[in-house]
């Protein structure tokens, strides 16, 4: 699959979006640790907003970056929203809820436990009609959400935003499922590789490469990319940061998904 | 879009284990809903399927076992289901079959279950308990692949109530792109603390079975199932299709988290979208099966959306009547009740109707009616304002 990437953006652990992490991603011994603090999503209604969750605030706050970057109306975009634990804080309030006898559970974290949250809040952010999938895929959820991603892109032959996002889930289930940092990133892919983008990418699944995902070399990066299935996206950020051609390996289930990287 | 069939299906729920008892109890009028008992919950009527508790999973793979996996592994055993995939595995190679799969809340029972038995002074969840395999939503696609015994790319798309509809986009969309030959597709959700207390939180049960349609409806019956096809693109392989998926959908409400959008504008779009894929017309459509979740707003809405789409000729109905809300696995499912509709040409009317409600426009049908449709309508919408709509046509 050949498709252009038209912009790129990220929020993690030192990283505050494209443009400040950019030097950051070129050069990682200038990365320091620093606390995740997406800013106001002022274009959800003061309601919605009210009600967003930590986790939606993350993923739109790369998605609206992503798009920002981008002559595109998001409201016309179709989106991938990836996750692997969705809103851990919201499900280990519930479970608690559930376990104790006297207490209800509550509408809001309901309606907010359900995985497609983000991409919902997404959609009424910019009161847009185009469909919006979540997916969930455990540690290879940025490899295999980037290959539904792109395939929607081609088959569908319409732009697709593409966003993972993953945070530390509180509580006992925390204490299984460790995500050590918060990070989200987002990706807008155009099926028309002539479009203005930052870089070409040929996309090749193969299903019986072993399904890992290539790390960053350095050590604080690596250990961000390990802390988090959305930051398994670092390589490639980092090639999109250094403008620099490459191949990176992004491990699915079952196989990897290489993608060529060619700046434009 | 490339022309897709279904080459294998099956499905559980509470109005029966595989198409037979299902065609049976949709024949016979046969509701699988009594009062809920379960994790806790007693408010409203379930449609709980028999059996899970006494189910195991085969030997060496028990380590996926949860209430979620049993229904799966329980489906994937009828209709000679894992035989149809294991001769599509020859032909194509175990890599080149795809499992995408939908599910709310995959096994989160396990969690509630632990959680009860957490070490309270820790904070630590009981050493038996086992997230990865239980409550992480892609639990599913690998028990299903493992089960199955393919090795070829896995998905989870977890759009709420829409979810298994969701599954046939997101596998058309590999298997066109050349990702895949074929794929597993489908879902599976299982009762829980977690949505018999949410839905009541959010005074949504019904304290009766769920009445679609019904102009005293007041809300939900949940239930539980899984269903699972073969997919894959016409003409490849020489066996009988039961069906062709010829249209599909997807649009969002773009208006709330909970409540969706009055005016159906993302329900009209997701079914323009799948009509106009199938290069049909609405009078082409014999039946909709609608999402008719038997709550006021969704039933109020979709009544509109399809009124908007399809005037007040085409027949349409519910079936949560009969297997209540399956939540994320009720695309499947209904699915496969369409397929079964194609073959009996009779269509399931509203169960538990007294009277359709007075302001709705659209041709609701509340007995069974031998019409003969040759292709089908269904409806899935979710929480988010996720809305999907399939169109399903005689082989």
């Amino acid at each position: 699959m050949r498709l252009a990437l038209r912009a790129a953006s990220l929020r993690g652990p030192g990283l505050s979006g494209w443009t400040d992490s950019i030097p950051v991603l070129r050069d990682p011994s200038l990365w320091s640790d620093g606390p995740v603090q997406p800013p106001p999503l002022t274009t959800l209604p003061p309601n919605e907003r009210r009600r967003a969750g930590p986790i939606s605030r993350l993923a739109l706050s790369v998605a609206e970056e992503a798009c920002a970057q981008t002559s595109l109306n998001p409201t016309a975009m179709a989106s991938v929203f990836a996750s692997a634990n969705g809103d851990g804080g919201v499900i280990d309030s519930i479970l608690r809820a559930i376990i104790t006898p006297s207490m209800d559970v509550s509408p809001t974290q309901f309606h907010n436990s359900v995985h497609n949250a983000a991409a919902g809040y997404w959609t009424i952010s910019h009161g847009s009609i185009s469909p919006a999938t979540a997916i969930g895929c455990f540690d290879w959820t940025f490899g295999t959400g980037l290959l539904k991603a792109a395939a929607e892109t081609v088959t569908e032959n319409h732009p697709v935003l593409f966003v993972a996002y993953d945070m530390p889930i509180p509580g006992p289930i925390g204490t299984v499922r460790v995500t050590p940092v918060p990070f989200a990133c987002a990706f807008v892919l155009d099926p028309d590789v002539n479009a203005p983008a930052m870089a070409q990418l040929t996309l090749t699944y193969d299903t019986s490469a072993p399904d890992m995902t290539d790390l960053p070399d350095d050590p604080s990066l690596r250990t961000l990319a390990l802390g988090n299935p959305a930051a398994r996206s670092l390589p490639l950020l980092r090639l999109l940061a250094l403008h620099q051609a490459g191949t990176i390996s992004a491990g699915c289930l079952n196989g990897a998904l290489r993608i060529e990287v060619t700046p434009c | 879009m490339i022309p897709l069939v279904v080459t294998a299906g099956t499905a559980l729920s509470a109005i029966g284990a595989g198409l037979a008892e299902t065609r049976a109890s949709l024949l016979a009028r046969r509701s699988g809903l009594t009062p809920c008992d379960f994790a806790g919950a007693t408010s409203g009527y379930t449609g709980r399927v028999p059996g899970v508790e006494q189910h195991r999973l085969p030997e060496g793979l028990s380590f996926f076992d949860c209430r979620n996996n049993r229904l799966a592994d329980m489906t994937l055993r009828q209709d000679g289901f894992t035989e149809a995939v294991a001769e599509a595995r020859a032909f194509y190679g175990p890599s080149r079959i795809a499992v995408v799969t939908g599910t709310s809340t995959s096994g989160i029972l396990s969690s509630e279950e632990a959680y009860a038995r957490r070490n309270i002074t820790t904070g630590t969840m009981p050493p038996d308990y086992n997230e990865e395999y239980t409550q992480d939503l892609f639990s599913l696609p690998r028990y299903i692949s493992a089960a199955l015994g393919l090795t070829g790319p896995l998905l989870t798309v977890s759009n709420a109530c829409a979810s298994s509809s969701h599954a046939f986009i997101d596998a058309w969309h590999w298997i066109a792109s050349g990702v895949c030959d074929a794929a597993i597709v489908g879902g599976s959700d299982s009762l829980c603390g977690m949505t018999l207390r949410g839905f009541s939180a959010l005074s949504l049960v019904s304290p009766g079975p769920t009445r679609p349609c019904d102009a005293e409806r007041d809300g939900i019956s949940v239930g539980e199932g899984a269903g699972f096809i073969l997919l894959e693109r016409a003409g490849t392989r020489t066996v009988s299709p039961m069906a062709r998926i010829m249209g599909l959908g997807a649009a969002s409400d773009g208006y709330h988290m909970s409540s969706p959008d009055p005016a159906g504008r993302g329900a009209i779009a997701a079914m323009r979208q799948a009509l106009d894929r199938a290069s049909l017309r609405p009078e082409d459509i014999g039946y909709i099966n609608l999402h008719g979740t038997g709550s006021i707003v969704n039933d109020a809405m979709e009544d509109t959306a399809v009124f908007a789409v399809f005037g007040d000729r085409t027949p349409c109905s519910s079936t949560k009547g009969w297997t209540g809300h399956t939540l994320g696995a009720s695309g499947i499912i209904e699915v496969i009740i369409a397929i079964q509709t194609l073959e009996t040409g009779v269509i399931p009317g509203c169960l538990g109707v007294t009277a359709i409600d007075p302001t709705f426009r659209s041709q609701v049908v509340i007995t069974n009616e031998k019409t003969h449709p040759r292709a089908i309508l269904s409806n899935a919408f979710g929480f988010g304002g996720t809305n999907c709509s399939l169109v399903i046509g005689a082989a």
